[in-house]
C-alpha cells in the first residue's frame, strides 16, 4: 500500500513497523514531525499490532506492542533515557535536531563504548542552508569520526522509512546504537511510500503482508551486567579495542549492503561509455544529492556510472575501491563539509593514484545543494556545455518572520524598552523571542544556543568589573537584561540560573513563559502539565525553583500590560543580584488554536 | 507525461502545506509520483514561504491494492521513482499559485515563457512593503504569459465568510479551468482526506466556488 508520507512521518511508519517501543525527543526543526507523530500514535494507540516473523517468511498472526513516547528536558536526557530502556531490552528510538546532538553527545561516546542492549536509532536532522537553524550550519556527519557511531543517509521518503528498519537491524545485530541522518529536503519531502498498514486507522487496513521484523522481546526489565554497561577508568580502553573492532564487522556489513549501490552506465542514452566525455567518469553520492544527480544526468542527457552510498560511516571501502579503480575522473557530491571526498582521496592513492577528484572544486561547501548547482558541476567534469535556464530575477523588498499579532511578546519587548536605560545589554536565546533581534523590537546583542542567554550575561557582568577598573566610563555599570523561554528554561537554563545565583551575578532575567514549546510547532513542556502520552501531570513551577536557586526579587506576571511590566522591570534593575520576572501568558497561535476546538 | 512542477508561494499561515498534502494525495491518486518539499518552523510565522509539488509518470497503478513492501524483497523503490528532486528547478515552473500577491511576484525566478501564474490579488502587508500598484504594475510588466489575477481572499469572504479558504478556492480554480493536468473530482477527494472531516463542507464549497465564478 502506498501512502504519501512526510520524511519524518516516514521514520516514524518505519519504527512502528520495526516494532519500536522507547521513543524520547526534544523538538528542532526539521525534526520536530517524528515527536510530533509519535505523541499521536502514542495517545490514541499506546498498543499496536507488528508483524512477527522473520523478513521473507509468510506472515504469522499479529502480536501487539506496546510503545512509550515522552517529550525530554533536553536532547541529552532523551538519550539517556532510551539508554536505560535499551539496557532493558527496549526498542528505542531518539529524535532531535543538529544541535540536539551537540547536547546529546556526553553520552552518546561513552554509549557507543558499552553498546546497547535492545536496538537503538537516533535519528539527527541537520538543515543545510539554516532554513530553521541560527546558531551553525552544522553538518552532524563528523559524530561519526568523535563517537565511532555507524551513520545512513537517506535521501527520500522512501528510504528515510526502509533505512530506519535496516537501523534497527543493524543496531540489533551489532549491538551499538546506529545513527538515521537527514536533512531539511529529506525530513520535509513528500512522497508515495509503501506502508504494512496505516499507523492512524482501523486494524481492518492493516491485513496487508509483509512487516518481517523481529519482533524485540521485552519485559524482562532491566538485567544487572556492569561488565558491560559501566565505562570505568580501568576498562574503557578495553571498550574502545572492542568498539574498534565492531565497527570494522559494521563495514564488512556495509560492503554487502545493498544500500551502498552500484548504478552501472547502461549505454543506452545519450553519452556512451564508448564516447570521450561518457568514458571513465563516476559520481559518488550520499543523501538528498542523489535525487538531484539523477536529475541533472536526465536534463544533461547522460549516462554515468553513479555508487550511492547510504552508509556515510563505516565506509564500504573495497566497494569504493573497485568502484573508482577503472576511473579517470571522479565527482563526489555531498552537501556541506567535503567528508566523503577527503576518504575517497586517501581511498584512490593505493587504488587508483591517477584518478582525479573532483568535489568542492564545482560545489559549494555553503548552503544546500540543488539540480542546478549539481549540473553545473556534472558539467564541469564531463566537459559538456550546459545552460541552465534563464531566471528572471526581480528586487523586492524582504519579508522578515515576525511574531504574530497577538503574541505576548509584543506586550513584554514593548515594556522593556521603555524602561531600560540607555546601554542596557540585551541576552538573546533560542525560541520565538529571537525576533526581538528584528526591527521594531532590536533587543538582542548576542545569541548563541539554547540555555545561553543567563550565562554568557553572567561573563559579561563579571567582565564589566575589569571594564569599570580600567576605563573612566562615566555611565557605570551597564545593566543587563537576558530573556529566556519555557522551554529553553527547562532544556538548559536552571544550570545557568544556579550558576548566576552561586557565583553572584547581577542581572535580570525575563522568562518568556508562553505555556508551551511554540517555535517548534507547540510541543508541551515540564511547565504546562501535560506529557508527550497525553497524561495529566502537575505543572513543575518555573517560579519555585527559581525560589529554590535562591532568587529573592522574583515576580510572575500573568497577562499583563506594558505599565505592569515597565514598573517590575524598572524595579528590579535598581536591585544588586539576579532578579527574574516571569512573563506568563499562552501563545497567542495555540490559545487560537485552542478556541476553535 | 513529463514532470508537473507546481510552485506555491504565500506568507506563513496560508495554509500552504494544506495544499501541498491536498496536490500530492490527488497525484497519487490519479497514479503519478510525486513529490513536494515544504519548510517548517520560525520561516513560518509571517515569513515568505514557498513550496513544491512535482508530479508526473505514471507509475503507481491507481486500482492496485498493495505492493510487496520494500524490506521483503530489499529493492529500494527510489531508484525506479519517477519524480527525484523535490525541488522546482529554475525557471522550471508550469503553475505558479500564489497566495499573496508580492510573494506570488517573487516567485518570477522559477518563471519560462510557457507558465501560468495565477495569483491571488491580496496584500499582507509589512513594513517596507510595496503598495498594490507597484506589485500589479511590476506583476504586468516581467509575466508576459498567461496570467490569472484573482481576489479570491475577497469572494471567499465575501461568499462564504471564510477569507482563510482563499487557497483551496485558488486550487479549485486551477482544476476547473484546467490549469493542472489533475482531475477536480480527485482534487476534491484529496481534499476530503487531508482536511479535518468538520471543515470538508466549507473546503468543497470553497473549491466548487470556482467552478460557477
Amino acid at each position: 500500500m502506498k501512502k504519501i508520507l512526510l520524511g519524518n512521518e516516514a521514520i516514524v511508519q518505519g519504527a512502528m513497523e520495526a516494532g519500536v517501543n522507547f521513543v524520547s525527543t526534544y523538538p528542532g526543526t526539521p525534526a520536530s514531525e517524528i515527536g510530533n507523530t509519535f505523541a499521536k500514535i502514542a495517545k490514541e494507540q499506546g498498543v499496536y499490532p507488528v508483524k512477527s516473523g522473520v523478513a521473507g517468511a509468510p506472515p504469522q498472526a499479529e502480536q501487539f506492542n506496546r510503545v512509550y513516547f515522552e517529550f525530554s528536558t533536553n536532547e541529552k536526557v532523551a538519550l539517556e533515557a532510551a539508554i536505560g530502556a535499551s539496557f532493558s531490552g527496549l526498542k528505542c528510538l531518539v529524535a532531535m535536531k543538529s544541535f540536539g546532538l551537540n547536547v546529546a553527545s556526553d553520552a552518546l561516546l561513552p554509549l557507543c563504548y558499552t553498546g546497547t542492549k535492545g536496538p537503538m536509532v537516533i535519528v539527527v536532522a541537520d538543515d543545510p542552508s539554516c532554513w530553521s537553524s541560527g546558531q551553525s550550519e552544522q553538518n552532524s556527519r563528523a559524530f561519526a569520526y568523535l563517537a565511532h557511531i555507524p551513520i545512513l543517509e537517506p535521501s527520500d521518503a522512501q528510504e528515510a522509512k526502509d533505512f530506519t528498519i535496516l537501523a534497527f537491524e543493524i543496531s540489533e545485530q551489532f549491538n551499538s546504537p546506529v545513527i538515521l541522518r537527514t536533512t531539511t529536503r529529506v525530513s520535509h519531502q513528500r512522497m508515495p511510500v509503501d506502508v504494512n498498514y496505516e499507523l492512524l486507522a482501523s486494524n481492518a487496513s492493516r491485513s496487508d503482508a509483509g512487516g518481517g521484523i523481529k519482533n524485540y522481546e521485552f519485559g524482562s526489565g532491566f538485567i544487572k551486567n556492569p561488565e558491560q554497561f559501566c565505562v570505568m577508568p580501568n576498562r574503557v580502553l578495553e571498550m574502545k579495542k572492542k568498539l574498534l573492532e565492531k565497527i570494522e564487522s559494521i563495514r564488512k556489513f556495509a560492503e554487502k549492503s545493498n544500500i551502498n549501490k552500484i548504478e552501472k552506465a547502461s549505454g543506452k542514452m545519450g553519452l556512451s561509455r564508448r564516447s570521450p566525455q561518457g568514458a571513465k567518469v563516476g559520481i559518488i553520492v550520499s543523501g538528498v544529492s542523489y535525487l538531484y544527480v539523477k536529475e541533472a544526468m536526465e536534463k544533461l542527457n547522460l549516462d554515468l556510472p553513479i555508487l550511492k552510498l547510504g552508509f556515510f560511516y563505516p565506509l564500504p571501502t573495497k566497494k569504493i575501491e573497485n568502484f573508482i579503480k577503472n576511473l579517470k575522473k571522479v565527482l563526489v557530491v555531498e552537501e556541506l563539509d567535503p567528508y566523503l571526498e577527503k576518504e575517497i582521496k586517501i581511498l584512490a592513492k593505493s587504488g587508483n593514484c591517477k584518478l582525479e577528484i573532483f568535489g568542492k572544486d564545482f560545489l559549494p561547501e555553503i548552503g544546500e545543494l540543488n539540480f542546478e548547482k549539481v549540473a553545473f558541476a556534472v558539467s564541469k567534469i564531463v566537459g559538456k556545455k550546459y545552460v541552465l535556464s534563464k531566471a528572471i530575477s526581480v528586487d523586492l523588498p524582504n519579508r522578515s518572520p515576525r511574531l504574530c499579532p497577538n503574541c505576548p511578546y509584543w506586550v513584554v519587548f514593548g515594556a522593556v524598552k521603555r524602561a531600560a536605560p540607555a546601554g542596557t545589554i540585551f541576552g538573546g536565546d533560542i525560541g520565538c523571542y529571537m525576533m526581538a533581534g528584528f526591527a521594531p523590537h532590536n533587543l538582542q546583542d548576542y545569541l548563541l544556543c539554547m540555555g545561553s542567554s543567563v550565562s554568557v550575561a553572567h561573563g559579561i557582568e563579571k567582565a564589566s568589573s575589569f571594564a569599570k577598573a580600567s576605563a573612566d566610563k562615566p555611565e557605570g555599570k551597564k545593566k543587563i537584561i537576558s530573556f529566556m523561554g519555557d522551554s529553553t528554561f527547562f532544556h538548559s537554563g536552571i544550570p545557568a540560573l544556579i550558576n548566576a545565583v552561586f557565583n553572584k551575578s547581577n542581572q535580570l532575567i525575563i522568562i518568556m513563559d508562553n505555556r508551551i514549546t511554540a517555535m517548534t510547532g507547540h510541543q508541551p513542556n515540564p511547565g504546562m502539565g501535560k506529557t508527550g502520552m497525553g497524561e495529566t501531570v502537575p505543572e513543575i513551577s518555573i517560579e519555585k525553583i527559581a525560589r529554590a536557586c535562591g532568587v529573592e526579587n522574583i515576580k510572575t506576571i500573568e497577562g499583563g500590560v506594558v505599565s505592569e511590566f515597565e514598573s517590575v522591570i524598572k524595579e528590579f534593575l535598581s536591585k544588586e543580584g539576579v532578579s527574574i520576572i516571569i512573563a506568563k501568558q499562552v501563545c497567542a497561535l495555540l490559545a487560537k488554536r485552542l478556541n476553535k476546538k | 507525461m513529463k514532470i508537473f512542477n507546481i510552485v506555491i508561494s504565500g506568507t506563513g499561515g496560508q495554509g500552504l502545506i494544506t495544499l501541498i498534502q491536498i496536490l500530492a494525495e490527488a497525484s497519487l491518486l490519479e497514479g503519478y509520483d510525486v513529490k513536494t518539499s515544504e519548510l517548517h518552523g520560525l520561516s513560518q510565522r509571517g515569513g515568505s514561504v514557498e513550496a513544491y509539488v512535482r508530479f508526473g509518470q505514471k507509475v503507481y497503478p491507481p486500482t492496485k491494492k498493495s505492493s510487496r513492501s520494500a524490506q521483503n524483497n530489499k529493492i529500494y523503490p527510489c531508484f525506479s521513482g519517477g519524480v527525484y528532486s523535490p525541488l522546482v528547478p529554475l525557471a522550471g515552473a508550469d503553475l505558479v499559485l500564489g497566495l499573496e500577491l508580492l510573494e506570488g511576484l517573487r516567485m518570477i525566478r522559477y518563471i519560462n515563457p510557457k507558465t501560468i501564474f495565477l495569483v491571488n490579488k491580496y496584500i499582507f502587508p509589512f513594513a517596507g512593503g510595496l503598495p498594490e500598484e507597484e506589485i500589479l504594475l511590476k506583476i504586468n510588466g516581467l509575466v508576459k504569459n498567461e496570467k490569472h489575477i484573482i481576489p479570491a481572499s475577497k469572494i471567499c469572504q465575501e461568499e462564504l465568510g471564510a477569507e482563510v479558504v482563499s487557497g483551496i478556492y485558488l486550487l479549485g480554480y486551477a482544476a476547473h479551468k484546467n490549469l493542472i493536468p489533475l482531475k477536480p473530482d480527485l482534487i476534491l477527494k484529496a481534499i476530503e482526506k487531508v482536511v479535518p472531516s468538520k471543515r470538508f463542507e466549507l473546503n468543497k464549497k470553497a473549491f466548487e466556488l470556482a467552478q460557477s465564478n
